[in-house]
Parts: C-alpha cells; sequence; structure tokens
C-alpha cells in the first residue's frame, strides 16, 4: 500500500468535516426537538443486532442492503442496520410494552452494502418518527402533519408530498384476478410507467375490456387532488370496492392534512407504490427542489412485529437527514468565535468563563501562537482595555 | 452532487441520427432551440420556450444525467434504458423513432458449443440476463464497438447487439439468432421531477404524444 491510498475511504463512505458536521448536528437536533414536542420519546437502538431481528420482511431490498457478520460469541449471523425502522418495531413489540399508542423517534447513521440511488452515500443519518398501536387514519394523518413539520422546520422553502395508497394496486391485483407472477410483472412495469411495455403487456394477458381500460390508463392517474375523483368512479366501475376505499382513505388524510398545511404541494400518483411489499395502506414521501430522488419516505406497515410475537398497527417515516444536508439550506450555525491569547491572567479565565457561559465559542491561544482567522475560526479576540477584558473585533 | 434545478426545464437529447428525429417532435409541441444545434458546438441550447432548455450529449449519458436530476426530462434508446436497469426513472412515452431489434447473432451456420460459451456485447447486463433467463451459463466479453468482429476473429461464440436492416450482420458473415426485444426511443422522466413538476411536465409529454400519433396517421 502507497501512502497515496493509505488516505482514501471506501467508495460512498462519508466522513463529515467541521462546518457540516456543525450543520447536520443543528438538522438533527431540531428533527429530534420536534418529535419531543409531539410526544415521541427518543430511543437509541443498537449499530448492529441479529439479523433474525433486523430482516423481519420490511422488503428483499433491506437484506441485500445490510452487511452481515458472525458473532464470535453466539455464533449467529449478525447485521449492521441499515434501516432503524424494524429496531423501533421490535423495541415498541418486545423491549417495552406499552398496551395503547406507542411514539417513537430516533436518529442515527445506518450503513448500505451499496448506495441506495445514484445520489446516496453509503453511510447515510437517518431521523425518523414511528407510531405504533393505532390502526385509524388519525394516525396516518398524524405522521404526515409530522413530516410535514419536520420539512419546516428543516426550513425547506416548499413542501412537495407525495400522498398514495398500496391497497388501491392490490384491490386492483385481486380484481383483474392476477397470479404473484403477473402481479409482479405488472408491478414492475407501473414503477417504470413503461408505456409501451404496459400496452404489450396488457394485450397478452388481460381479456376483460373495462379491467384493461383501467390498467392501461393506471399509470398516468397521477397529479394533484382532482384525480382521485375520476380515478374512483373508474374503480367503482370495475368493482374494485377495496380500492375504493382505498382512494376515498387516502381523500380524507389528504384533506386533513391540506387544511393544515395549506402551503403544501400535494401530488398523488396511483401507481406509486413505494415499499409495496411491506406498506399495507397510505405511504408518503417528502421532495425538494433540488435532489432528484425522495428526501423522505414513510407509510403504514401493519403487523410487522408478528415475528416478536406481537403484531401491532404501525406507520412512519424516515427523513434522510445526510440528504437535506447537501441542500445547503440556510441555517443559523453560528461557527466564529473569540480568540483569547495566552495569559496567565485569572481575571481572563473568568472573562473566559463568562463568555462561554452566554453560549460563546472561545479558542484559547498558546504561548506564541500565531492568530490565523480561518483555522482558528474566530473574527474577534478577548483583550485587556482599560484594565477590563474585552471582546474586539480580530 | 448535481441539483435538480427549479425553474428551468431541462430536457436531455441524444446527439447524431437520433437528434434529427427528435426535433420535429419538440418542435410540435411547441420547444424548439433558439440556434442550430448541428452547427454548433455548445452543449446547452435555449428554446422558444422561456424556461425549456435542451442538453445534447451523447445516448450512452442522457439516463445518468435524468437519474441524477440533471436533466428533468431525457430522451434514451431502450437498449441504454435495459443495460442501465433504469429503475429510478418512468418511461411514459415511445417516440417510436430509431426502431430497430436487440438480436443474438453468429457466424452463419455455426453451432452453438455445449456448456459454457462466450458472447462480446456492449450490453453486459442485458446479455447476462438473457442467457440466464435461458438457462444458460455464458462468459461475457464486453466490447465498445464492432462486435461482428468478435465472432469471425473466434474472440467469441455469439454476439448481443442492435440490428437494424441486418446488413453489417451479412456483409460480415454472420446471422440474426434469437429475437431478445424491440428497441426503440423513449421519453424518460426523472420521478422527483415528474412530482414536483408534473404540470408542465404532463404538458410535454401530452403535446410529444400528440405529435408521434399524428406522425404515426400520417
Amino acid at each position: 500500500m502507497t501512502n497515496a491510498d493509505r488516505w482514501l475511504l471506501p467508495d460512498g463512505v462519508e466522513e463529515i468535516l467541521p462546518v457540516q458536521a456543525q450543520r447536520i448536528e443543528r438538522l438533527r437536533g431540531r428533527l429530534v426537538d420536534l418529535y419531543r414536542c409531539w410526544g415521541y420519546d427518543l430511543v437509541i437502538p443498537p449499530l448492529v443486532e441479529f439479523t433474525d431481528s433486523l430482516l423481519i420482511g420490511l422488503g428483499r431490498d433491506v437484506d441485500l442492503m445490510t452487511f452481515k457478520v458472525t458473532d464470535q460469541i453466539s455464533g449467529r449471523t449478525m447485521g449492521i442496520r441499515a434501516d432503524i425502522t424494524p429496531q423501533t418495531a421490535r423495541m415498541d413489540a418486545h423491549s417495552f410494552v406499552r398496551q395503547g399508542p406507542s411514539r417513537l423517534c430516533y436518529a442515527g447513521h445506518v450503513l448500505h452494502t451499496k448506495p441506495k440511488h445514484a445520489l446516496a452515500t453509503r453511510t447515510p443519518i437517518q431521523a425518523g418518527a414511528e407510531l405504533y398501536g393505532e390502526p385509524g387514519l388519525d394516525a396516518d394523518i398524524e405522521v404526515v402533519s409530522l413530516l410535514l413539520a419536520s420539512l419546516q422546520a428543516l426550513n425547506l422553502p416548499k413542501l412537495h408530498i407525495d400522498l398514495d395508497h398500496v391497497g388501491i394496486y392490490r384491490s386492483l391485483a385481486a380484481t383483474a384476478g392476477f397470479n404473484g407472477e403477473q402481479e409482479e410483472a405488472f408491478f414492475e412495469l407501473l414503477q417504470r410507467k413503461a408505456a409501451t411495455e404496459i400496452k404489450a403487456w396488457v394485450a397478452d394477458n388481460i381479456s376483460d375490456v373495462a379491467i384493461a381500460e383501467l390498467l392501461l390508463a393506471l399509470p398516468n392517474l397521477a397529479g394533484d387532488r382532482a384525480i382521485l375523483d375520476s380515478a374512483k368512479q373508474s374503480f367503482a366501475a370495475v368493482g374494485a370496492v377495496a380500492a375504493v376505499a382505498a382512494i376515498d382513505e387516502l381523500m380524507q388524510v389528504a384533506d386533513a392534512v391540506a387544511a393544515r398545511f395549506p402551503a403544501a404541494q400535494l401530488y398523488f400518483d396511483l401507481s406509486e407504490l413505494r415499499g409495496y411489499h411491506y406498506h399495507t395502506g397510505i405511504v408518503f414521501a417528502a421532495y425538494a427542489p433540488g435532489y432528484g430522488i425522495a428526501i423522505a419516505n414513510g407509510g403504514r406497515y401493519d403487523q410487522i412485529g408478528e415475528v416478536f410475537g406481537r403484531a401491532r398497527p404501525a406507520t412512519g417515516f424516515t427523513v434522510d437527514v445526510s440528504a437535506v444536508n447537501s441542500l445547503a439550506l440556510p441555517l443559523d450555525v453560528a461557527v466564529n468565535g473569540v480568540f483569547a491569547a495566552k495569559s496567565a491572567d485569572l481575571g481572563q479565565w473568568q472573562a473566559i468563563e463568562n463568555l462561554r457561559a452566554q453560549g460563546e465559542r472561545v479558542v484559547c491561544g498558546f504561548a506564541g501562537q500565531e492568530i490565523n482567522r480561518s483555522e482558528l475560526n474566530c473574527d474577534r479576540q478577548l483583550l485587556l482595555v482599560d484594565f477590563e477584558y474585552q471582546v474586539v473585533s480580530l | 452532487m448535481t441539483k435538480v434545478s427549479t425553474e428551468t426545464l431541462t430536457i436531455a437529447l441524444t446527439k447524431g441520427r437520433i437528434l434529427k428525429e427528435t426535433l420535429p417532435l419538440l418542435a410540435a409541441a411547441g420547444i424548439e432551440p433558439l440556434e442550430d444545434i448541428g452547427k454548433s458546438r455548445k452543449l446547452i441550447f435555449p428554446t422558444t420556450v422561456a424556461g425549456v432548455q435542451l442538453l445534447v450529449q451523447r445516448g450512452v449519458d442522457v439516463p445518468t444525467y435524468v437519474k441524477f436530476g440533471a436533466a428533468d426530462m431525457g430522451i434514451s434508446g431502450k437498449d441504454m434504458l435495459m443495460e442501465d436497469g433504469a429503475d429510478s426513472l418512468y418511461e411514459p412515452l415511445d417516440l417510436e423513432i430509431a426502431g430497430c431489434q436487440l438480436m443474438t447473432a453468429a457466424v452463419v451456420g455455426s453451432t452453438r458449443p455445449p456448456g459454457r460459451f462466450k458472447v462480446a456485447t456492449k450490453y453486459v447486463n442485458v446479455a447476462k440476463q438473457y442467457y440466464a433467463a435461458q438457462g444458460r451459463q455464458v462468459d461475457i466479453i464486453k466490447l465498445y464497438g464492432g462486435m461482428e468482429l468478435a465472432p469471425i476473429m473466434n474472440m467469441a461464440d455469439e454476439i448481443v447487439d442492435i440490428v437494424d436492416t441486418g446488413n453489417t450482420l451479412k456483409a460480415n458473415g454472420l446471422e440474426p439468432r434469437e429475437f431478445i426485444a424491440d428497441i426503440s426511443s423513449r421519453l424518460i422522466v426523472n420521478k422527483a421531477s415528474m412530482k414536483m413538476k408534473h404540470a408542465k411536465i404532463q404538458q410535454v409529454i401530452d403535446a410529444i404524444g400528440k405529435a408521434v400519433e399524428a406522425k404515426r396517421k400520417a
């Protein structure tokens, strides 16, 4: 190994330098404070645990994204968390059992075997909130509202929220009589809104004219609130009862959220099926101008706790703090401080203590140290003027 | 990191032959470059529509720009999308231009050797998936062009490439064998852009869609 490659970090693995670190800490702090104000209790799950508890049906993707190591003590396989949600689900189901609703939040690093998408690091910092024990729409409305409040707390200039419901496609697949393979194949095409392939696939697989028409229209059932009304009629026409009920749920959540956050731009896409394999109801995501993928994802994932012996209704979301930081939003991060040259005077020490008590950043110099403003990050200094220690500009 | 432009709508185009067929479709949607792309060495072109700009680049790079959100929309061959595994993109419109087929080909009259054999292609992922679906394990040799040479020089047993008229194959003593997929140019859209600039983007998709339909009927 040459000296030149010794300092290299693995692809997609980030170190966060002072200015960015302070920004990220500020973002993280704002989110955790906000969640506390909403009654969400902070938990700190372990970095690593047995894969048996980490990989609990939150999709095949999570399995592939998880680094695994063998536990030298038990011989069992451990995973370094790629997602914190299953850890909070375990906590809710087993570690401290509340009979009523339980609200948890967290913030921390996760590790991914490969970047989740083109823009991602392999060591993102996630913050999130999860609400367990309430099956009703009020829980969905609460977490979507909390996500919007999070975006406001992070100073995002525009609130773009994508609201969807996985029950719509599930119901349509049942009404159309898809077998497992067909459901999966059409799902893949829908994710890409691949018009040509969808047309060919429907022609090959669907004989019922009304259903074929709806399947062909599905990729375009996207836009503002108005599309939900027309979509509801189309689904009612083919007798997809559960889909109609799902659209009703979507409308209720959308209207409640729109009333609370009039500035939010709500977007609906009935063929959007993020996390289709484990979500069970309303799903949502937040987008920010300046970032090509979602900065937050969430949705309902009932019954996940079943593997721990306690199935509970669940919904929540995760904010990608690393992504939000990369947007370079305005934050009141004060980095400058006061430089205090070396002195044996106890009076200076007291002056420094006073400044620090006010939250001021004070850097003490060493004997003979030259003042380098940018390295010290100081724009003022502490000087003895007229027998009194005063802060003057540097 | 590349940023999604907030104000403007950026459309990435493939330069060369496809560009000539693309521009009339964009023109039908009311989007025309302010200068002759063919005569300029620039890479970014403003258009007659305020806030809409065009990027001109190699086809293989278009999905990357759209994926990162550096361009909101793009025009890309289906072959590129298949090779790239373009999960993070929408491809809502078939432009019905630059049509051809993705096929396997081999030396005329040759037979496939038993067991593992060698395939030369620039579509590494597509080839791997195709042969795996056939239950055949193959060794892939990545080439950047002139696939036909590989079987002639005994470097590969088969090739996977796009076939238009089949004349290049014939001229080199090769024949098309198995059909893999129909290829044409697609309009692709970044998922985040679609959600944040839906009205604007849908307008462009609809207008180009109409132009494609009109062209088909003509």
